[in-house]
């Protein structure tokens, strides 16, 4: 059978991944979202924590505690708190919080850096049932509410006057962000996660003329950069997540200087 | 008389502590023009936000007709140059319109040509002209523009104004809308609001100029550019002008 192959595993896990991270990632860089993005990653650590302490699944735990941080802190913004204090004080003690939390647990300290830094080579069949029910979930919600949610990402106002409410397209958006993390996690690790989100639309950018286009361009480099980080991760004997995440940042510097360059031509 | 598109009635809404407004009386029937006037922090914007639907009062309550259609032109619209977005494709936004509509508005607009360029890269009047172009889509029976042409010269807004006067005379949508350029918007207005707080007085435009409570908040000069601006209305030899942009 094909899924016995760790590799294989690893690659269909990493596409998965692309495919959820990519279009979301384009409303994060839209809505300049990213230490959003990092903020839901970090308290993953919390619900992974929380999980094995527990002896939950991993993914409920994630999905539990990121989601309940997005939605504390889109709420919170939503009434005039500063934003950004307040994500980098909630990210950074749900982190804290995580790994001391971790700490009372000795035998399950390595599983917990696994989580930090991702491990995809040892995703299991039901990780994969996971992460492919995970894309499947965001991509279906993106693209239900793509042209509300697109709508709200350029006003607010022009979106209340089509009948849209922006404040449900927000909450929509905070579900995808934690479903992605939840997905992501195992695969990139939760300090790269928005790596995963937003360098894939950050390299498709200069070379989009509509949101789609974008969209789409995105996806298709995040899962291309997950399998040519696997093969290089494997070649190199370099770890797995961290080797996608630099795949796509070359993506993006080369993206960058042939638009620098044809712009200047 | 007809029933009104929208209606507040006591309306109050407060923000961060502060009361922006308060026991406002308004209503806005079918096919009028109002234009609410009032110094920068009256809570103009505030008004149109709050009939808009983005803001909930904090007293009182707004009545909206069962028909009532919004299309909305904002002050300006900030793209986030991550963002990219042709024309054609900002107008179907949020409901796709087929290509033949989209070309249909835009050459209404007096932009044919522009439906695969970036939003990014139009000029300030084109960029409003788009922004009316897409509110107009839905087939409006309330316009409702905010400092339409804040980004605009003063041929810019005369010309953006004309074209308002247009739709309305084409469409018999009524519009309402929050303008500094006191001069071009009163001429062209049933009736004016002076908000400050509250409704301090209203009525048509050569009442509200003077009335005295107008006369306290906006100073004697105003009238002085009312009655200039209706001396320049009569020529309208910079149509090609815009036209051309």
């Amino acid at each position: 059978m094909m899924l016995d192959d760790f590799m294989t595993r690893a690659v269909l896990a990493g596409i998965g991944t692309g495919l959820a991270a990519a279009p979301a990632g384009c409303f994060v860089v839209w809505r300049r979202m990213a230490y959003f993005g990092d903020a839901t990653a970090h308290a993953a650590i919390l619900g992974v924590a929380l999980s094995l302490a527990l002896s939950l699944p991993v993914f409920a735990g994630a999905l539990g505690v990121a989601l309940a941080m997005a939605v504390t802190v889109t709420l919170l913004t939503g009434r005039g708190q500063a934003g950004d204090t307040l994500l980098g004080v909630m990210a950074h003690s749900a982190l804290a919080f995580g790994l001391v939390g971790v700490s009372f647990l000795t035998d399950v300290r390595i599983d917990v850096m696994a989580y930090l830094f991702g491990d995809i080579l040892a995703v299991s069949r039901g990780d994969l049932a996971v992460i492919w029910g995970g894309a499947a979930l965001v991509l279906g919600l993106v693209g239900w509410r793509w042209s509300a949610l697109l709508t709200a990402t350029l006003s607010p106002d022009l979106a209340r006057a089509a009948g849209i409410d922006p404040r449900q397209e927000q909450m929509i958006l905070t579900l995808v962000l934690a479903v992605v993390v939840a997905v992501a996690i195992k695969v990139v690790g939760a300090l790269l996660i928005t790596a995963l989100l937003i360098v894939p639309a950050a390299a498709a950018r200069p070379f989009a003329r509509t949101p789609e286009a974008m969209a789409g361009l995105a996806a298709v480099l995040a899962m291309g950069s997950a399998w040519a980080g696997l093969r290089a991760s494997y070649a190199l004997d370099t770890p797995a997540g961290p080797t996608i995440v630099c795949v796509l940042a070359l993506c993006f510097a080369v993206a960058s200087a042939v638009s620098g360059a044809s712009r200047r031509a | 008389m007809t029933a009104p598109l929208v209606e507040t009635r006591g309306l109050g809404v407060r923000m961060g502590g502060v009361q922006v407004l308060r026991d406002v009386d308004f209503a806005i029937a079918p096919g009028e023009i109002v234009t609410i006037v009032g110094p920068n922090g009256s809570g103009k914007s505030t008004l149109l936000r709050a009939i808009l639907g983005s803001i909930r009062p904090s007293a009182g309550r707004i009545v909206r007709s069962a028909g009532l259609r919004l299309g909305h032109v904002p002050q300006r619209l900030v793209l986030d140059p991550t963002l990219p977005l042709t024309v054609t494709r900002f107008l179907g936004l949020p409901r796709r319109v087929s290509v033949a509509r989209a070309r249909e508005a835009l050459d209404r607009a007096g932009l044919a040509d522009l439906g695969g360029r970036q939003m990014a890269d139009l000029s300030g009047g084109q960029f409003q002209r788009v922004l009316l172009a897409r509110a107009l889509l839905d087939a409006p029976n309330l316009l409702i523009l905010d400092e339409a042409t804040a980004g605009l010269d003063q041929p810019g807004a005369a010309a953006f104004y004309r074209r308002i006067e247009e739709v309305r005379a084409r469409t018999g949508c009524a519009v309402l809308m929050v303008s500094h350029d006191l001069h071009v918007v009163m001429s062209a207005s049933n009736r004016v609001v002076c908000l400050n707080g509250h409704i301090c007085c209203e009525g048509a435009p050569e009442a509200v100029a003077g009335a005295p409570v107008y006369r306290a908040l906006f100073g004697e000069g105003t009238q002085g550019a009312l009655a200039l601006y209706r001396h320049r209305h009569d020529h309208h030899h910079d149509h090609a002008v815009e036209a051309a942009e």
